[in-house]
C-alpha cells in the first residue's frame, strides 16, 4: 500500500512530485511509525560502502550499489532473481513505498532509484537534499543496524529498454539529444576520469558527438537539493538545447551521475523518453571506431555514423 | 586468486602482519566491521600539521579526499624511523580505515621495512569482494605512496 505524496509547493511545480519526499516529511512519516509499520520501506544507498555503519536515518537500510545491485560477475545489473532475494531481505515488498536517500546530493541514491525502476519497483522516491540534509539539520542517527522482517518480493525480469541505453542504442540514437554530465575536464578529453578519481582505464579522453555538457551537480543547490524547476529549465531547456517531447540519453563515467540527471529530466521536468547509458565512458572511450569528439565544442556526427 | 602461502605475511612487519592474522580470520561482514574500527582509531593530526594543509599530499586515487604525508626521526640505536600522518574526512571511513590500516602497521618502522612491504599487501585483508575492485584501488595507491615518499627520503639521507 502506496504511502500518502507529500504535498509542497516547491515539489508541486515538478512534473512528478510524487518522487521526490522532504527531510521534514520523512521525519513526520517515522515519528508516525511508518517503517514500523511496514508502509515505508527507507533505504541508503553511499558512495562509501561503510558510510551507512557510522550512522544512519533510524530503520534504514542499506544497499551498496555495487555489492548488491552490480552482478559480480557481467558488467550488468544483478537479475530478477537476485533483486528478488534482496528486496525481500530490506523487507520491501513489490507494494512498498521505499525512500532512498544518500551521501554527495544523492549521487549513488539516485543511481539506486534508477536500478529499482529498471525493476518496475512502482514507488519509489527520492529524500531531497539526502544524508547531508538530514545531518546538517540535526535530525536523528543511529549506529544500531536494522533488522528489517523479511518480506515477499516477486522475481521480476528487467525492463531495461524505456530507460537503459547500450551502446548500439547510443549509436542509433545519434544526431539526437545527448547529454554528458561529467567534469568539464572529462567532457573536453583533458582527463578520463573525475578530478581526484581513480583512473579506471579509459584509453580515449572526450565526448560522444553533440553532448552538451551539463556537470551532474548543477542539478543540485547548495544544500544538495534538486534546484527549482525554473532552475532545472534554464539548465536542460536553455544551455543545453532540449525541447519538449525529445528522447534523450544522459551519461558519465559509469552510469551513476547520471542518474542524478536521468531522475531530473525524467520526474522533475517530465521528459517521457530519457535513457540513462550506463556504458558510459568506460565503454564508450574503449569502444573500437566510435566516433569521439575532443574539446569544448559540442562537434558534429561524423557522415558514416549519421542515420538520424 | 593468489593464495596466501604464495603472498606469505612473512615479508610483513609483524604490526601488519597481525593486522592482516586479524582479517583473516573474520568473516566479511566482520571485516568491514573491523575496517569500521580501524576508521575510528585513525589518529588525528598534530596541531603543527593541522594549520599547515600545505604539508600534506593529496593520494588522487583515493575516491575521497585522502592526505597524507610522512616524517622521520633517529631511534636510539641510530636507525630511521617513518612516522605516518593522515587526514580523510569523518563521511569517508572506508579510506579512514584503510588509512587506519596503515598507521597501526606501519608507523614508526624503518624505511627498509616499508619499502618490502608488497605493493598488492592490501588485497591481504580479504575485503576485495566485500569493498569492490575499485575502491580498493585507492587504498592500493595510499600504501604506493608512501613508500615512494619513504623511498625518497631515505635516499636523501643516505
Amino acid at each position: 500500500m502506496s504511502y500518502p505524496v507529500e504535498q509542497n509547493e516547491k515539489f508541486a511545480s515538478y512534473a512528478n512530485p510524487e518522487r521526490l519526499v522532504s527531510t521534514e516529511w520523512l521525519a513526520a512519516a517515522l515519528a508516525d511509525g511508518a517503517i514500523a509499520d511496514g508502509k515505508l520501506v527507507v533505504v541508503e544507498s553511499d558512495e562509501d560502502v561503510l558510510l551507512y555503519e557510522t550512522g544512519h536515518i533510524p530503520g534504514a537500510v542499506k544497499i551498496d550499489w555495487h555489492t548488491d545491485l552490480n552482478d559480480e560477475v557481467t558488467r550488468d545489473y544483478v537479475d530478477g532473481a537476485a533483486f528478488a532475494a534482496l528486496a525481500a531481505s530490506k523487507g520491501i515488498s513489490r507494494d512498498s513505498t521505499v525512500v532512498i536517500y544518500g551521501d554527495k546530493s544523492n549521487w549513488w541514491a539516485a543511481y539506486a532509484l534508477w536500478v529499482f525502476t529498471l525493476f518496475g519497483h512502482e514507488d519509489v522516491r527520492l529524500l531531497d537534499g539526502g544524508r547531508d540534509k538530514w545531518i546538517a539539520e540535526g535530525r536523528e542517527l543511529t549506529t544500531e543496524v536494522s533488522k528489517p522482517t523479511a518480506a515477499e518480493y516477486p522475481e521480476v525480469e528487467r525492463n531495461d529498454a524505456p530507460i537503459r541505453a547500450f551502446k548500439e542504442d547510443v549509436l542509433a540514437h545519434l544526431g539526437n539529444p545527448l547529454i554528458d554530465v561529467r567534469s568539464p575536464e572529462e567532457y573536453t578529453g583533458q582527463r578520463t576520469h573525475m578530478p581526484a578519481y581513480p583512473e579506471e582505464g579509459a584509453l580515449r579522453g572526450g565526448h560522444i558527438p553533440t553532448a552538451a555538457s551539463i556537470p551532474w551537480a548543477r542539478a543540485a543547490a547548495e544544500d544538495g537539493t534538486y534546484r527549482s524547476r525554473e532552475e532545472l529549465e534554464a539548465l536542460y531547456l536553455g544551455e543545453a538545447g532540449l525541447a519538449a517531447g525529445d528522447d534523450v540519453v544522459a551519461y558519465c563515467r559509469i552510469g551513476e551521475r547520471s542518474s542524478h540527471t536521468w531522475f531530473a529530466l525524467k520526474y522533475l521536468l517530465g521528459f517521457d523518453t530519457v535513457r540513462n547509458y550506463d556504458g558510459s565512458w568506460t565503454e564508450w572511450g574503449n569502444a573500437v571506431r566510435v566516433p569521439i569528439v575532443k574539446g569544448a565544442e559540442r562537434g558534429s556526427v561524423p557522415a558514416a555514423f549519421a542515420s538520424n | 586468486m593468489r593464495k596466501l602461502e604464495e603472498m606469505s605475511t612473512y615479508t610483513l612487519p609483524t604490526a601488519l602482519a597481525e593486522i592482516v592474522d586479524d582479517f583473516q580470520a573474520l568473516t566479511e561482514p566482520d571485516r568491514l566491521q573491523l575496517l569500521l574500527e580501524f576508521s575510528r582509531g585513525l589518529p588525528e593530526l598534530p596541531e603543527r600539521l593541522k594549520d599547515h594543509p600545505e604539508l600534506l599530499e593529496q593520494v588522487v586515487e583515493c575516491q575521497s579526499p585522502l592526505f597524507l604525508t610522512i616524517e622521520s626521526e633517529k631511534n636510539p640505536d641510530g636507525a630511521r624511523a617513518y612516522r605516518l600522518f593522515f587526514k580523510a574526512p569523518q563521511e569517508a571511513p572506508t579510506t579512514r580505515g584503510f588509512a587506519g590500516v596503515l598507521h597501526e602497521g606501519l608507523d614508526g618502522l624503518t624505511a627498509e621495512e616499508i619499502l618490502a612491504v608488497p605493493d598488492d599487501m592490501p588485497e591481504l585483508l580479504g575485503l576485495t569482494r566485500a569493498i569492490t575492485p575499485l575502491r580498493m584501488r585507492g587504498m592500493t595507491a595510499m600504501l604506493g605512496r608512501i613508500k615512494r615518499k619513504v623511498a625518497a627520503a631515505s635516499r636523501l639521507e643516505h
